[in-house]
Formats: C-alpha cells, structure tokens, sequence
C-alpha cells in the first residue's frame, strides 16, 4: 500500500528533508508520496512525520498556536513513526536544558524520556562534521552534520542508543520514534532516510 | 543535501580537529550554509539590550541581531556606526538560547574577526554601519563562523557568495519602515535567476559567459546557479520591512525568510508585533492567519516610514559596487 510521508513545515529546513526522502523512496523502489504538513487536518491523513531541523523554540510555539502539536502527539502514541532532528529530537524530548541559559520553559511532545542538553556542543564556531555509526540499524558510517547540535546525556530504561560521539549520545529510538543530533538530510547519503521510510512501510503494510 | 556551487576546499575558515582521536571538520560549506538553513521560514530580530532580545525569543524569532543602536537611530545620529558594544552581544549570548548575529563594516576584517572571536553565531557584514574599504568586502572563506552579505542583484549575490559569504539578503532600505526597496532588489534577483536559466537550458554557453563578464564574477558560479534556477545558499528579505502583511508579501516572492530591523523596536507595540511578524512569516500563505496577525498590531504604533526618493543617505549604494 502506498505510504504517505509528511515534513513538518513551521520552520527549518525542509525543502531538504523533502528531497532525502524523496530520493530515499526512489532508492527503495516505494510507492509513496512525500508532502509538507502544516495543518491538523494534513498531518492526520499521514502515515510517518519528519520534524527537520530549525529552531526548537519557533517550532514548538507556532505548532502549540496552530493546533498541529496536539494531534502529532496523538498520531505518535498512536504508533505512527516519526523522526525527529536536531531541534525535532528536542521537539520529542520531555525536558530540555541549554547548555549554558539552563532549563527552558518551551512546548514538548513528552514522548522520549531522554536527558537532553541544546547546544550541547557549543555555538555555530564548533559546529562539526564528523564520521558517526548507528551499527544496530546497519549504518556502519554515516557522514555527521552537528549544527549548535544538543546531545542526550542520559536515556529512560525502553530507550535505545543508536549513535555516540565522543561519549555523548547523539541518535536514540523508541519503538518508532527516532531522535537524531545530527542533520541526515545535509548529509550526501540517504540511508538513514532510507531505514525511516522502511519502517514507516513496515508499519503500514 | 545542500548545493555547495562555489565551494573552496582550500579555505583557511575549514579547520580539521581530532577530538580524542575522532577526526572532525569545522567552518565547511556544509557546516556554514547549513546553518544559514536552519533559519528557513523564520524572522532574525534587530535588538539593542537583553530585554529586547528575550522578547524577541519569546515571540518565536530564530535569531537575533545585536546591534548598538537600530538602523533608523543610526539614520538619526549620522556620523561613525561601527560594531556593537561586545559586552552588550555577550550578555545576549548569555541570555537567549537562539542563535546570536552582530554586524561588523563591510570590508572590516578586523572588526569580523573580533565578533569570530566573541563565538556569535553568523556576522552580517553590513551596509548599515559605515563601510571601511568601499573597494573590497571581507574575503570570508577566511572564517569558521559564517557571514551574511546584503545584495541588491544577482551579481551583487553572487559576488559575494565567491567572497564566501555563506548566506544572502537583499539590502532594502534600511532604517525607513518602508518595504518597496526590499520587494524591489528580491523581484529583480528573481527576474535575473528566471534569465539564466533560460538561458542555460537553451544550451547558450557564450551568452553565460557574458553575463559573468558582465557580472564580475567566475562562469563556474553563474552556470551552477543558472542549473539549480535559484541562489545557491538562502535568501533572506531585509530592509524596511515593519508589518505582518510587509513580512508575509515578501515570503510570497520566494524569500527564505525574514531579517527585520527599526519595524519591531521601534514600534510602540513591539511584543505584539513581534509575534504577529512570526505567525505572518510561518503562515505568510494563509490569508486568513496573515489577517489575523495583522489585527494582532496597530498602524498608528508603528514606525513613522521615510520616502526612499528624498533620502539623503541611501546605505543600499554602500559596497554595492564593489
């Protein structure tokens, strides 16, 4: 059955995330259709979400305003797939502290129990590329894009630690919920895209 | 994946660390341009003090910039306008987790490499302080931390984007509450872009390497963007931009988002027109929140525009020809 795969777009990058899933459903031979969501009623008729990279703060505010945070959180603990990055993973976290304001007061969907830190590994001057691998899922290398990236210092009991950098946990996953540091879609390889769009497939049929 | 057209590999800005021996790449392309990404579809704030920058957090901006003083008082006070207080962008730094932007003179690399050294987020090498070599802009391949550049053109983008410049805006007029500048440099960008790449898809080589004569800059960077039909790195609007309805129009004309100067702060609603500024910009294609967020402020609070005509100092000319 065909898979319907949507990009949250509030803010951030995705046009990007558009085109790695895109490509990825290519690659796979998928039948599917890849589209921008907004609305409640778009992100209700999905079969997996991808919330890209942008900032959390905005992300999260204008999703609370429009209605759209209630019904993503509903859509995942009604098992729908959904990968978060970067300030998407923080959009799934339950609490988030930067790294030097401290804790922020800024709307969450609560459904990854992980002890999250934003700006984790410094300002944009020590944003890196880096060699990562997320060996359980099969990536053994993967190209790394860390922009003012967090980091999850800490992860609940049914959390599972796809990806470290340097002692720092960087990719996690829960049943279907995967949070990553890390920017995929900047990256030149689609195969964390590629393992997303598989389990939204996997769910579905 | 993004387009790097233009890239320098040999950059001094690239800096190669081992981090307990896990090998890792500072200041690339992808690093710097990526950044700039992140900000899509969102509103960078001009703020003077930390409680303007907490305003501008709360209302959902994605960045703020610091400057000493906003580009309509710089208009006002006329003289000097250098960088701001680095006390001032630190106490900023330290007290909002979105991303922080300052401006240094166009062509002051000195000045960029101080703002390098405070650890902001992007520099804005910027028309409205007073330009320090009317010649040349910084050669930003040379830094980690990103630049943005404004541009009035094409070939001004373009321009710069050979200088490194990891993001683009277009110039506006700065400092006057009027937006037709800003809706006149991003039609005109758009008009040359939708030219090449005609051009480029009739297969007219000779006629590319014309316009990259006539451009000043290298055919390599004029055909790679004539191929992609737009600007290799994001475009932001700027410049005179002071209403919702002012924000969400230029989104429509294809901006990536929104840089807005003197339109909040100097407002006399500027929490409210803060916000509404963000939901235009969020949903600058649905009238119906657009409208909403235009009531959200009131005309008779918001700045008092300058005709561009009468202007006696028009800082979009600054640097523009180099």
């Amino acid at each position: 059955m065909s898979i319907t795969v949507g990009v949250l777009s509030i803010q951030g990058d995705v046009q990007e995330n558009i085109l790695s899933a895109k490509s990825a459903l290519a690659e796979l031979g998928l039948d599917g259709n890849i589209v921008d969501v907004r609305i409640p009623e778009e992100i209700s008729q999905l079969d997996g979400l991808i919330i890209p990279g942008g900032e959390s703060t905005t992300i999260g505010q204008l999703s609370l305003v429009n209605g759209s945070l209630k019904i993503i959180k509903e859509k995942i603990q009604g098992g729908m797939p959904v990968l978060g990055i970067c300030a998407g993973m923080i959009m799934l976290s339950n609490t988030a502290n930067d790294r030097i304001v401290g804790k922020i007061d800024q709307p969450l969907l609560d459904v990854l129990d992980i002890k999250l830190e934003r700006n984790s590994f410094g300002r944009q001057k020590q944003s890196f590329e880096s060699d990562i691998s997320l060996g359980s899922i099969n990536i053994p290398k993967f190209n790394g894009v860390f922009i003012r990236a967090p980091s999850v210092s800490d992860v609940g009991s049914d959390v599972e630690v796809l990806s470290k950098f340097n002692e720092r946990i960087v990719a996690v996953k829960k049943g279907k919920v995967i949070g990553t540091a890390f920017h995929p879609e900047l990256a030149d390889d689609t195969a964390l895209h590629k393992y997303f769009i598989n389990l939204i497939n996997t769910s579905k049929n | 994946m993004l387009p790097l057209s233009g890239e320098r590999l040999d950059a001094k800005g690239i800096v190669s660390d081992k981090i307990n021996s896990i090998d890792t790449l500072r200041g690339s392309s992808t690093v710097k341009r990526g950044f700039a990404h992140m900000l899509k579809n969102g509103v960078v704030m001009d703020v003077t003090t930390v409680e303007q920058a907490q305003i501008a957090e709360e209302a959902g901006a994605v960045s703020v910039m610091v400057l000493d003083k906003l580009p309509s008082e710089v208009r006002k006070a006329g003289g000097v306008a250098r960088t701001a207080s680095i006390r001032i962008i630190e106490e900023i730094m330290d007290s909002v987790t979105i991303p922080v932007m300052a401006k240094c003179r166009i062509g002051h690399v000195n000045e960029a490499l101080v703002l390098q050294e405070t650890d902001v987020d992007m520099i804005d090498e910027s028309e409205v302080l007073t330009p320090a070599d009317e010649l040349r802009h910084i050669w930003k391949w040379d830094f980690t931390t990103p630049v943005v550049n404004g541009a009035r053109s094409l070939a001004e983008a373009l321009r710069r984007i050979e200088e490194g410049a990891s993001m683009i805006r277009t110039k506006g007029e700065p400092g006057t509450g009027n937006v037709a500048e800003a809706i006149r440099h991003i039609k005109k960008v758009n008009d040359e872009l939708r030219i090449i790449k005609s051009i480029y898809d009739s297969g007219d080589n000779q006629e590319l390497v014309r316009i990259a004569r006539e451009f000043k800059v290298s055919y390599d960077i004029v055909e790679q963007t004539a191929k992609l039909g737009r600007l290799p790195v994001v475009n932001f609007a700027a410049g005179g931009i002071a209403t919702p309805a002012d924000a969400a129009y230029l989104m429509s004309l294809g901006c990536d988002g929104i840089f807005v100067g003197s339109g909040i702060f100097n407002s006399d609603d500027a929490k409210e027109r803060a916000r509404a500024i963000v939901l235009a910009t969020t949903f600058w294609n649905e009238s119906d929140k657009v409208k909403e967020a235009q009531k959200m402020i009131d005309e008779r609070q918001s700045m008092i525009g300058l005709d561009v005509s009468t202007l006696e100092l028009r800082m979009q000319d600054r640097g523009g020809s180099a």
